[in-house]
């Protein structure tokens, strides 16, 4: 449905469940348009229905695109998909990841490059597609999904640690880089959330994870989308180049 | 369209520059032509005349970088 009353345009990549969809919902319930992405067909359909639900409970215009966003034509398809269908581009969520974890001496390259693949060069791959986007609108908002595991470390996820820390990286660099152009840059490091990713983790792990967390529980999705959409908006205009954890005191 | 004059518009586009103020003596300098901007102007560039704009150094004008876009071409 056509809104009149739009915040502007988010997109929000891996958004088809988890923490991006949930960031979708948040960033349209404060008002935004919102683009959701996922990495293929197979899940297009899925994501499209999720679009078509936070269309109907908000009262914004949603739309679904697959894309893989380590392919960087596919990334620059996606945002000029967006920007096509929306009209505009105001707000980036770098959100798709995947996770290959074991311990290094059992670690294929293969492994390395596939996590190091989505979750950097993903990334990067969006951020420049959108970066000329917003440089062009002289604003927007790039809000890069790193991890608690990229600001500590993690053994077992030399790879997503890898990825992660370079988000960081990228994120810093990045708003440096756009500043002028009224851009800011920021990256969300999440510790342990329920998601599909974490549910991969048996009991026992779980349990021993929620023993270090300060709050000794999981986060939700809706806890990092809470901090996602405060960095979408209006009030945020003044942060940029910085790394904000949500991961219940894991990390102090 | 001759190359000053895509130059031209994807500068007015882009930095809402006055058109009469982008000639061939007209210095980057003296039009407040950043390293953003210069970025801007590349990719723009690259897409509409279909080339490789590379690294070139010296560009100290529009002129020059007319130049150095028509030896590409």
């Amino acid at each position: 449905m056509e809104s009149m009353e739009t915040k502007g345009v988010a997109l929000v990549t891996g958004s088809g469940r988890g923490i991006g969809l949930a960031c979708a919902r948040e960033l349209a319930r404060r008002g935004f348009d919102v683009c959701l992405n996922c990495s293929s067909a197979v899940s297009l359909e899925r994501t499209a229905g999720a679009a078509e639900a936070i269309a109907q409970e908000f009262g914004v215009r949603a739309h679904a695109v697959a894309a893989d966003v380590s392919d960087a034509d596919a990334a620059k398809a996606m945002v000029d998909e967006a920007v096509q269908t929306l009209g505009r581009l105001d707000v980036l969520v770098n959100n798709a990841g995947i996770t290959r974890d074991g311990l290094i001496a059992r670690m294929n390259p293969e492994d390395f490059d596939a996590v190091v693949d989505v979750n950097l060069n993903g990334t990067f791959n969006c951020c420049k597609a959108a970066a000329k986007v917003m440089m062009k609108q002289r604003s927007g908002r790039i809000i890069n999904m790193s991890s608690v595991v990229g600001v500590a470390g993690n053994a077992g996820q030399v790879n997503y640690a890898a990825s992660k820390a370079g988000v960081i990286g990228i994120t810093k660099s990045l708003a440096k880089e756009l500043a002028r152009r009224s851009i800011t840059v920021n990256a969300v490091a999440p510790g342990f959330i329920s998601t599909d990713m974490t549910d991969a983790l048996t009991e026992e792990q779980r349990e021993a994870i929620a023993g270090r967390i300060g709050l000794g529980r999981f986060g939700e999705a809706e806890d990092v989308a809470a901090l996602v959409g405060f960095l979408a908006s209006p009030e945020a205009a003044y942060i940029t180049g910085q790394v904000i954890s949500v991961d219940g005191g894991l990390a102090i | 369209m001759a190359t000053i004059d895509t130059v031209r518009e994807v500068l007015v586009e882009n930095l809402d520059l006055d058109p009469e103020a982008i000639t061939e003596e007209a210095t980057i300098e003296s039009l407040g032509i950043d390293s953003l901007d210069m970025a801007e102007l590349t990719c723009e560039i690259e897409e509409r005349c279909d080339i490789d704009f590379g690294e070139p150094a010296g560009l100290a004008t529009i002129g020059d970088i007319v130049a150095h876009i028509d030896s590409l071409q």
